[in-house]
C-alpha cells in the first residue's frame, strides 16, 4: 500500500472537522457554484434538470406522433403536417431520449449523485472532479443529439434500435449526418455513465459511515450500485458496436453490410446484449426508490431485506442471458429461441418475488397516503401489468405474432413509464424537502398524481387492444391496410391520444407545484417524514460538505415501529 | 478544489479507493474490448478467407511492438516500486521511460500502417482490415490517453505528490499490455 | 383472445392463439390475485389512531413462507408456459413439413414481389408468375416461402396466419404455412425499413383450387418456343 491514510480520517473518528474547515466560508462565484461545481448535490441537480428538460422534448415528440396516429394527415398544432421521415425521426428520438436522456440521468445519475453520499454519511463522492467530467460529457452528448435534428437530411429515423443496413447506409436512411451524430451522442452518453459509475461503486464500497455494515446500506443505494455494475458489464460490446456503425456510416467499412461480408445480425446481438440488462439498469433504481418510500409511509421494516438484494442480484445476472428474446424471428438459429424463451420466462421469478416482498411490506403497516406514497404504490400496481404482459412476448410461440405490434409497445410502456415517470415523481416528491428545504403542496401533488396515472392507463390499454388487433409498429399512417382502418382501430387510437393530451395537461400542475413550493412551501426542517436514513440527518438543503459532523451508523435503515420504543422510527445515526 | 472530501480517504473495504476505481475502469474496458474481439472472432469463424487477408500483416513488426510494450510495462513496475518507497523523483523517471515505450510503439505502428495503407490495405479493403484498424486503433487511442495521464502523474510524482497514483497508472498500463497480448495473436499470428 | 380481432386462417394460428390464451389465464390469475391483495392491504392497514405498525423482519421461516410458496407456484406456471411455448415454436419455426408448393417472397424499399411457381409448380422456370404486392395461394396446400430482402431488413407478416419472419439482405430464409380459410387479407412489413415502411402493404389471396388455377392461367407469362420444347 502506497500512502498511509491520514489520521483524521480514521474510521473510528466521528468528527468531520476537515469537511467543515476545508469548505469553510469561501464564497463561490456563480460559475463555480452552479456550472463547474464538483459538489455531488449540484451535479445531481444538473443531471436532474437536464434529464427533465430532455424528457419534455421526448414528451413533445410523443404528442406529435400520437396526434398523427389519431388524426392522420392533419396539421398538428405546434408542429404542422407530419411527413413519413419526420414521423420516423420523432419515434426514433422519443425512444432514444426517454431511455438515455431521461431515465438514465434522472434515476441513476441524479438520484445516485444526490443520495449516495448523503445516505452513506459522506461529505461528497470519492472523485468529485470525475463526477463533474461525467456530467460535462453527458451534457455534450445531449447537445450532439439535439444537433443531429438540425443537420442536412434531418434527424435519424431508424428507430432507437438502429438496425443496419438501414442505419448504416445513408442511401437507405437518407439522414447521413443525422445518423452519425445520433450514434456519437449515444456513444458519448455511454462514456458519461461509465465515468459516473466509478463514483457510485467506489463511494458505496469504501466510504460508508463508520459502523455501516453491508446490510445497513439503504436499498436504493444498493440498487444504484448494482445498476452501475450491470451497465458497466453490458455496455462495452455496444460501445464497440457503435464505433463500428459509425465507421460503416462514414468510412464505408462493412461490419454490418452483407454485401461486404458483414452481418446485420451482429449489430442486433451487440445491441440487445446491452439492451436487455439496460432495462434493469433503470428498473433497479426505481425499485430502490419505492423501497425507501413504502417503508417510511407504512412505518414498517422492509420485508426480507436480504431477499430484495438476492432477487436484485438474481435479476441482474439472469439479465445477461435473455437478450435474444428481442430477436426470436430475426433470423437467428430457431433452436436458440428455445433457450432464450426459457431464460426469459424464468427471469419473471426474481422480479415477481421482489414485488411480493414489497406487497408483504405493507402488511401490518400504518399507511399514510402522502403524494410520494401514492406514486410509490402506483409504481407497484402498474409495473406488475408490465411484468405480466412481458410473458406473452417471452414465450417464443406467441411472440411470433406479437413481435413488432403495439402489444410490445404497450408492454414496455407499462414497465418504462412506471420506471421513468412514476418512480421519478415518487423520488422527486419524497426528497424535494431535502433537496430544496421546502415542503411541496400536497393538494397539487395529489391532483397531479391522479391526472397522470389514470390517463396513463388510458393511453396504453387501448394499445394492447390495437396491438392484438394487428397494428404493427413504426407506421406513420395505417391508411394502406384495410384490416387496420376499421372504426374500432381508429377509436382506440383516438382514445390513446386523447388520454395523452390529458396526461400532458396535468403535468402543468406539477410545474405549478414546483414553482409554488419553491417560493411558498413550508420550511421542511431536517426530517419532515420522520425517516431513518442518514440523508435526513443533514440540514435541508444540505450545505457543502453535507453534515456538520459526519455521522456514525448504529443499525439498519428500516427500524420502524420497533416494539417498546416510544418513537416509531429509529434513525441510523442515533446511538443505541 | 485543492482538498479532497473525507469520502475519498475512507476505506471500508480496506482497499484504497483509487485502486477500486482503476479496477472498475479496467472491468469496463475489458467488456468493450471483449465485445469487439468477440465480434471479430465470430466473424472470423464464419469467414475462413480472413486467414488469407490476415497473411498480409507484418508479424515481425507486431512482435517488435509486443516486446516494446512488455518492456514499458516492466518500467512501470519499476516506477511503482520507487513510489512505494516514497522516491518520487525516481518513480517519475521510470514513468517517463514507460512513456518513451509508448511513443516507440506508436511510431512503429505509424510506420507499419503507412506501409500497409500505401499497399492498398485500407480500412475499407475488407472486413478483416476493418477489424484490424478498428481494434488496433482503439488500442492505440488507449495507449495515447494512458500516456498523457501517465505524464501528468509523473509531474506530480516528481514533487512526491499523489504517489499512490503511480501504482494505478501502472495497473492501467498492464491492462493496455494485456489487450495487445490478445490482439497480437488474433491479428498477426492466426493466418 | 386474438381471434376476437383477427380471424385464424392457418393451421398453426389456433395453436398460437391457444398459447396466448394459456398465458393470459395463468398471468391473469396472478395479476388479479396480487392486485387484490395489494389494494386490500392498503385499505386494511391505513393509519389508525392509536394503532402502531407491526415489526416484521421477513427473515423468520414462517414469514418467508408467504413469499416462498407463491414463488414456487410462479415457477411452476413458468415451466408450463415454457413447455407450451416451445411446442408451438418448434412446430412453426423448426419443423418444415414437405412442401406442396413454394413461393419466393422478396422485400425491398418499398414493395413486395412474389414469385409463384406457375402451372409446373417449380420455381425458377419460365412459367413463374411474378407479382407485386399480391400473393396468391391455394387453400389447404402446404407452402414453403423463400424470403429475401434486397436492401435493408424487412419482415414478412401475415396476421391471419399469425406468421412473422424477418427478411435479411444476403440471406434466403425458409418458412412454411398452410392456409385454412378463403379470403383476402393484409400482408405487413414489420421491420422498420425507411421512410416508406408504411407504404409497402401487400395482400394475400387465399383461393380455392379452382380459383387459383383460373388466376394462374390468366396471369401465366406467354409461352416461348424454348419453354414449350423444354416441357
Amino acid at each position: 500500500m502506497a500512502q498511509p491514510v491520514p489520521e483524521h480520517a480514521d474510521s473510528n473518528d466521528a468528527h468531520g472537522h476537515d469537511a467543515h474547515d476545508a469548505h469553510g466560508h469561501h464564497e463561490q462565484s456563480f460559475w463555480s457554484k452552479y456550472v463547474f461545481s464538483v459538489d455531488h448535490k449540484m451535479i445531481a441537480m444538473q443531471y436532474m434538470f437536464t434529464g427533465m428538460a430532455m424528457g419534455i422534448i421526448g414528451g413533445f415528440f410523443s404528442y406529435v406522433f400520437r396526434m398523427q396516429m389519431a388524426f392522420p394527415g392533419h396539421s398538428i398544432p405546434f408542429f404542422g403536417v407530419v411527413t413519413p421521415n419526420e414521423y420516423n425521426m420523432l419515434i426514433t428520438n422519443h425512444g432514444t431520449i426517454m431511455i438515455f436522456w431521461l431515465a438514465m440521468p434522472v434515476l441513476v445519475a441524479a438520484f445516485g449523485n444526490f443520495l449516495i453520499p448523503l445516505m452513506l454519511g459522506c461529505d461528497d463522492m470519492v472523485f468529485p472532479r470525475i463526477n463533474r467530467l461525467s456530467y460535462q460529457i453527458f451534457l455534450l452528448s445531449a447537445i450532439v443529439l439535439i444537433g443531429s435534428w438540425f443537420v442536412e437530411g434531418g434527424g435519424f429515423g431508424g428507430a432507437w434500435t438502429s438496425y443496419p443496413p438501414l442505419s448504416a447506409k445513408s442511401q437507405y436512411n437518407l439522414t447521413s449526418w443525422g445518423s452519425t451524430l445520433w450514434v456519437i451522442a449515444v456513444g458519448l452518453e455511454f462514456v458519461a455513465f461509465l465515468l459516473g459509475g466509478i463514483n457510485f461503486v467506489t463511494t458505496a464500497m469504501n466510504s460508508r459511515a463508520p459502523g455501516m455494515r453491508m446490510f445497513d446500506i439503504p436499498i436504493v443505494v444498493w440498487m444504484i450500485v448494482l445498476a452501475s455494475m450491470l451497465f458497466m458489464g453490458s455496455v462495452g460490446p455496444l460501445l464497440a458496436g457503435a464505433v463500428m456503425l459509425a465507421f460503416d456510416q462514414q468510412l464505408g467499412t462493412g461490419f454490418f453490410d452483407p454485401v461486404r461480408g458483414g452481418d446485420p445480425i451482429l449489430w442486433q446481438h451487440l445491441f440487445w446484449f446491452f439492451g436487455h440488462p439496460e432495462v434493469y439498469v433503470v428498473l433497479l433504481p426505481a425499485v430502490g426508490i419505492v423501497a425507501e418510500i413504502i417503508t417510511v409511509f407504512s412505518r414498517k421494516k422492509l420485508f426480507a431485506y436480504k431477499t430484495v438484494l438476492y432477487t436484485a442480484f438474481g435479476t441482474g445476472v439472469l439479465s445477461f442471458f435473455v437478450w435474444a428474446h428481442h430477436q426470436f424471428i430475426a433470423g437467428i438459429d430457431p433452436r436458440m429461441a428455445n433457450v432464450f424463451t426459457a431464460t426469459t420466462v424464468l427471469i419473471s421469478i426474481p422480479i415477481a418475488e421482489m414485488m411480493f416482498v414489497y406487497v408483504a411490506t405493507l402488511y401490518g403497516g400504518s399507511i399514510t397516503l402522502t403524494t410520494p406514497m401514492l406514486w410509490a404504490l402506483a409504481f407497484i400496481a402498474e409495473f406488475i401489468i408490465g411484468g405480466v404482459t412481458g410473458i406473452f412476448l417471452g414465450a417464443s410461440g406467441s411472440d411470433i405474432y406479437f413481435h413488432d405490434t403495439y402489444f410490445v409497445l404497450a408492454h414496455f410502456h407499462y414497465t418504462f413509464v412506471p420506471i421513468a415517470v412514476i418512480a421519478v415523481y415518487a423520488g422527486f416528491t419524497f426528497w424535494f424537502p431535502k433537496m430544496f428545504g421546502k415542503m411541496m403542496n400536497e393538494t397539487l401533488g395529489k391532483i397531479h398524481f391522479w391526472g397522470t396515472v389514470l390517463p396513463f392507463n388510458g393511453i396504453f390499454i387501448p394499445l394492447f387492444v390495437t396491438g392484438m388487433a394487428g397494428d404493427h409498429r413504426r407506421i406513420h399512417n395505417y391508411k394502406n391496410f384495410p384490416e387496420l382502418t376499421t372504426p374500432m382501430h381508429e377509436m382506440w387510437r383516438e382514445v390513446a391520444t386523447i388520454s395523452l393530451l390529458v396526461l400532458i395537461a396535468f403535468q402543468f400542475v406539477f410545474f405549478a407545484n414546483l414553482i409554488w413550493s419553491l417560493r411558498k412551501g413550508k420550511a421542511a426542517g431536517n426530517n419532515p417524514w420522520q425517516a431513518n436514513t442518514l440523508e435526513w440527518v443533514a440540514p435541508s438543503p444540505p450545505p457543502h460538505g453535507n453534515f456538520a459532523e459526519l455521522p456514525n451508523c448504529y443499525r439498519g435503515p428500516y427500524e420502524y415501529s420497533v416494539p417498546n420504543r416510544e418513537k416509531d422510527y429509529w434513525p441510523q445515526n442515533e446511538p443505541a | 478544489m485543492a482538498t479532497k472530501p473525507i469520502a475519498t480517504t475512507r476505506s471500508a473495504t480496506t482497499i484504497p479507493t483509487g485502486r477500486l476505481a482503476i479496477w472498475w475502469v479496467l472491468a469496463s474496458e475489458v467488456v468493450i474490448f471483449g465485445g469487439l474481439l468477440a465480434s471479430y472472432i465470430m466473424h472470423r469463424l464464419g469467414h475462413p478467407e480472413f486467414g488469407d487477408y490476415a497473411s498480409h500483416t507484418n508479424t515481425y513488426i507486431g512482435a517488435v511492438n509486443t516486446f516494446v510494450l512488455l518492456t514499458s510495462s516492466y518500467f512501470a513496475v519499476r516506477a511503482h516500486n520507487e513510489a512505494e518507497h516514497g522516491r518520487g523523483k525516481a518513480a517519475a523517471k521510470w514513468l517517463y521511460l514507460t512513456c518513451l515505450g509508448a511513443v516507440m510503439f506508436l511510431c512503429i505502428k505509424s510506420f507499419e500502417w503507412h506501409h500497409e495503407i500505401s499497399e492498398g490495405f485500407t480500412i475499407t479493403k475488407n472486413a478483416f482490415w476493418s477489424f484490424y484498424y478498428l481494434a488496433a486503433g482503439l488500442h492505440a487511442c488507449h495507449v495515447i490517453g494512458g500516456g498523457i495521464i501517465m505524464l501528468i502523474i509523473a509531474e506530480d510524482a516528481k514533487k512526491n505528490k499523489e504517489l499512490q497514483r503511480v501504482e494505478l497508472i501502472g495497473i492501467y498500463w498492464h491492462f493496455v499490455d494485456v489487450v495487445w497480448i490478445f490482439l497480437f495473436p488474433l491479428l498477426y499470428i492466426a493466418k | 383472445m386474438i381471434e376476437h380481432y383477427i380471424e385464424q386462417a392457418s393451421t398453426y394460428a389456433a395453436d398460437i392463439d391457444g398459447l396466448v390464451l394459456l398465458v393470459g389465464l395463468l398471468v391473469g390469475f396472478w395479476f388479479v390475485l396480487i392486485e387484490v391483495i395489494f389494494f386490500g392491504l392498503i385499505v386494511s392497514f391505513r393509519k389508525r389512531e392509536g394503532v402502531k405498525a407491526q415489526y416484521i423482519s421477513g427473515e423468520e421461516k414462517h414469514e418467508k413462507r408467504w413469499i416462498a410458496v407463491p414463488h414456487e407456484l410462479v415457477l411452476l406456471c413458468d415451466v408450463v408456459i415454457i413447455i407450451a411455448a416451445v411446442r408451438v415454436w418448434v412446430d412453426v419455426k423448426q419443423t418444415l413439413p414437405p412442401a406442396q408448393a413454394t413461393v419466393r417472397v422478396i422485400a425491398q424499399q418499398w414493395a413486395w414481389s412474389f414469385v409463384h411457381p406457375g402451372p409446373d409448380n417449380q420455381l425458377d422456370t419460365a412459367d413463374d408468375i411474378k407479382t407485386v404486392d399480391e400473393l396468391h395461394v391455394k387453400i389447404g396446400t402446404t407452402y414453403h416461402f423463400k424470403l429475401e430482402a434486397r436492401d435493408v431488413l424487412h419482415s414478412f407478416s401475415v396476421p391471419v396466419f399469425r406468421l412473422k419472419q424477418d427478411a435479411i439482405p444476403g440471406r434466403v430464409i425458409t418458412g412454411w404455412f398452410k392456409a385454412t380459410r378463403l379470403g383476402i387479407h393484409d400482408i405487413q412489413c414489420t421491420e422498420i425499413c425507411g421512410i416508406g415502411h408504411a407504404l409497402m402493404p401487400a395482400r394475400i389471396y387465399i383461393q380455392s383450387e379452382a380459383d387459383y388455377v383460373a388466376w394462374e392461367t390468366a396471369h401465366a407469362p406467354p409461352p416461348t418456343a424454348t419453354a414449350s420444347l423444354g416441357n
